[in-house]
């Protein structure tokens, strides 16, 4: 495989596409809603009518999942919502003039308009399931430029210069982590994707993997080449199975087109991917536990230093990156680091993509540029909440806090969702109304962390308990108002002493909603109990 | 032991003792993982693929296979909660309980079903016919709240569609 056989497969994709392309979203959210159904009968409804110029393809996310199926027509742009199969052939006769049966969207609303997109450049556009329709959109390219004209030190220069910092959440800065897993010394060296999306309403990983996963793939190849690894692990949580299955293939079309294996673009550089499916432990997100799972082991975290970069996989150097980390890769390496520097904030570069959730007129999934305010998120582009007012907006899952109203125009970056008492995370965004009692929330992802606590460190396992046990005691209305400053100190206790991030951000939920809704609390104490509540 | 290796049939060509043949798939599972023991976790999902959960008998069959401690096979198995040891229902109805779900009332969907099933989340019917399961987060968050029917992810889920997809699985007797 060369550069010309590449553009070769590219050219001869873009010869054979039809003129009015009819993409049917084939993601989960639309799956669920029976997309599989409808791209059927959308296909025997274009062959009935004998047109050599329409065809349908299956494409990934589009975004708006709280409307699926959705079908967009191209070169028109019209867009269906809630499309059912009984409205394919009547889609089909619209672009005869006729009127099709399906709701009509709107790809002007700020929901689309609103966005930026980077990672998600290809989803909703090509098929996922062909390694060609990558391709035809400049697929893997970057991966054979950074091979014939570019040093390792050359691709880490640029990473770095780019100013891309990790998307699963803490924000490390992605070239100085390429730098460490480059200069450490090992036998051979790894190079993982984190694609264990556990924080409960976040789907990114998951839609892009379903959407683009050669873009992942060649990030990750890319990375490899940098820091001089010869195998990568893709990390999946077994929650996704069409995200593994859609991978599967993906790494079977890129081995046999000789984009991933052994002398890769004849440039001496091999590399090797391999699914790890995760099976349900909240945990193996934390790196340490991930990597103690890839070895067939129980995951449980281990303290830091030594870090993966330095003692990984089987005391390897490994290069652990989140998978919208890699999403990126490719794109910078095309544009070039100024590009996307120029994007974003002073601190925080590029884009994010979020899962915007709960109580929302438009849920689903968008990418912005960072430093956009959560107002132009949840009011402009998801439309507010349904006949109510926003109460809060939760960021960063059970690691992350509740965003009040008020604070509805801090602009989301690193630094900022942090100073305002929650994290970035990796990108769930769960809006809640005035139904919503926040006391509840607490003790909802109180209940997840007690759950997947793993039991090692016993900040964690004993505090979390404790915690919960003080939450039920409280909603029972038979705290005192000792009670709740106890609680207090156990949270910052809990979080200064925990072994992982797990422990150490388990009391951001009940801490933001302390800080922001503290009357909700105290209207549920009693004030005449003199009884303390330590007993679980 | 008087079990001496010449005596252990080789994987590929005898068939195990039980005469079950989820255990020549199971082999294959092993052999392609070369038997090595960070394959672990692999082996686990096609067991429980193949025999629906994972007994206490075939974990030392794994264990063995492997060349692991039973301690540790065991320890795997029970730390996630993929893992089942106890068997399935015929029928499986899992109510999401992620975040987006929880603020669009999955609550109310499984104490709906917790009610009409008369078990609890967890559980399996006495008749061993429907197992009620909760799930973490499936990511499908856009069409909230969903609720798993023998493997089908459904969205926008209301207490009352939950008790129909119930009765339907109730009325399929094997």
């Amino acid at each position: 495989m060369d550069l010309s056989e590449l553009i070769e497969i590219a050219e001869h994709e873009r010869a054979s596409r039809r003129s009015i392309r009819i993409r049917c979203c084939t993601a989960l959210g639309c799956q669920s809603a029976g997309a599989l159904s409808l791209k059927q009968r959308l296909e025997e409804a274009a062959t009935e009518v004998e047109r050599q110029d329409i065809e349908v393809i299956g494409v990934g996310c589009m975004g708006l999942c709280g409307n699926g199926p959705l079908v967009m027509v191209d070169p028109d742009g019209v867009l269906y919502e809630h499309v059912r199969a009984a409205d394919a052939p009547s889609i089909v006769a619209a672009l005869d003039g006729g009127e099709a049966t399906a709701p009509l969207g709107d790809p002007q609303h700020p929901f689309f308009t609103g966005q930026k997109r980077i990672v998600l450049e290809h989803s909703g556009i090509i098929d996922p399931e062909r390694i060609e329709s990558y391709i035809a959109a400049g697929g893997y390219q970057a991966l054979y430029h950074v091979l014939h004209e570019m040093t390792p030190a050359d691709v880490i220069d640029v990473i770095t210069r780019s100013g891309l910092r990790g998307r699963g959440g803490a924000g490390y800065p992605t070239g100085l982590k390429w730098a460490t897993v480059a200069k450490s010394h090992g036998n051979r060296k790894f190079v993982v994707c984190n694609a264990d999306e556990g924080d409960p309403g976040a789907f990114m990983d998951r839609s892009i993997i379903e959407s683009d996963p050669h873009k992942v793939l060649e990030g990750m190849a890319i990375a490899a080449y940098a820091v001089g690894a010869d195998q990568g692990y893709v990390y999946v949580r077994a929650e996704y199975p069409l995200a593994i299955q859609r991978l599967q293939k993906a790494i079977a079309q890129a081995r046999r087109l000789g984009v991933l294996g052994a002398q890769i673009f004849d440039a001496g550089f091999t590399f090797r991917v391999d699914i790890r499916v995760g099976a349900g432990a909240f945990v193996c997100g934390e790196e340490t536990a991930l990597m103690a799972s890839i070895e067939g082991r129980r995951g449980q975290p281990r303290p830091r230093p030594p870090y993966p970069a330095e003692s990984g996989l089987w005391g390897q150097p490994t290069l652990i990156n989140n998978v919208e980390t890699y999403a990126n890769i490719a794109p910078i390496i095309r544009h070039g680091a100024e590009w996307f520097a120029s994007i974003g904030t002073e601190t925080s570069k590029g884009t994010k993509v979020f899962a915007l959730t709960g109580k929302i007129r438009h849920t689903g999934l968008i990418e912005v540029p960072m430093g956009a305010t959560l107002r132009q998120i949840v009011e402009e582009m998801g439309g507010g909440v349904p006949d109510g007012h926003v109460k809060a907006v939760q960021t960063g899952g059970p690691s992350g806090g509740c965003i009040p109203a008020t604070l509805l125009d801090t602009p989301v970056d690193y630094e900022s969702v942090q100073r305002v008492g929650s994290i970035m995370g990796s990108g769930g965004m769960v809006v809640m109304d005035d139904a919503t009692h926040m006391v509840d929330v607490a003790h909802f992802y109180m209940e997840f962390c007690k759950d997947e606590s793993c039991g090692k460190c016993i900040p964690c396992r004993a505090g979390t308990a404790q915690m919960l046990h003080m939450l039920d005691v409280i909603r029972a209305g038979q705290a005192t108002p000792a009670d709740l400053e106890q609680l207090e100190q156990l949270c910052l206790m809990v979080k200064e002493t925990s072994l992982c991030g797990l422990g150490q951000s388990a009391p951001n939920p009940v801490l933001s909603t302390l800080k922001y809704f503290r009357a909700e609390y105290e209207a549920l104490l009693n004030h005449n109990a003199d009884r303390a509540t330590t007993e679980p | 032991m008087a079990v001496t290796r010449s005596q252990r049939p080789t994987p590929e060509s005898a068939p195990h003792p039980s005469g079950d043949n989820r255990f020549r798939l199971l082999e294959a599972a092993m052999k392609k993982h070369q038997y090595r023991p960070d394959a672990l976790i692999e082996v686990l999902h096609r067991a429980q693929e193949l025999f629906g959960y994972l007994s206490t008998d075939l974990l030392l069959y794994i264990a063995h296979s492997l060349h692991l401690p039973p301690s540790r096979v065991y320890g795997v198995a029970t730390f996630y909660h993929f893992f089942s040891m106890a068997p399935k229902g015929q029928h499986s109805c899992v109510v999401c309980l992620g975040t987006a779900c929880y603020v669009r009332g999955s609550a109310a969907i499984l104490a709906a079903a917790e009610r009409h099933l008369g078990i609890k989340a967890g559980t399996t019917t006495p008749d061993g016919h429907i197992s009620l399961e909760t799930a973490r987060c499936l990511g499908a968050c856009g069409i909230a709240p969903t609720v798993v029917v023998d493997g089908t992810v459904t969205g926008h889920q209301t207490p009352e569609q939950v008790l129909i997809w119930i009765e339907r699985l109730a009325q399929m007797v094997e």
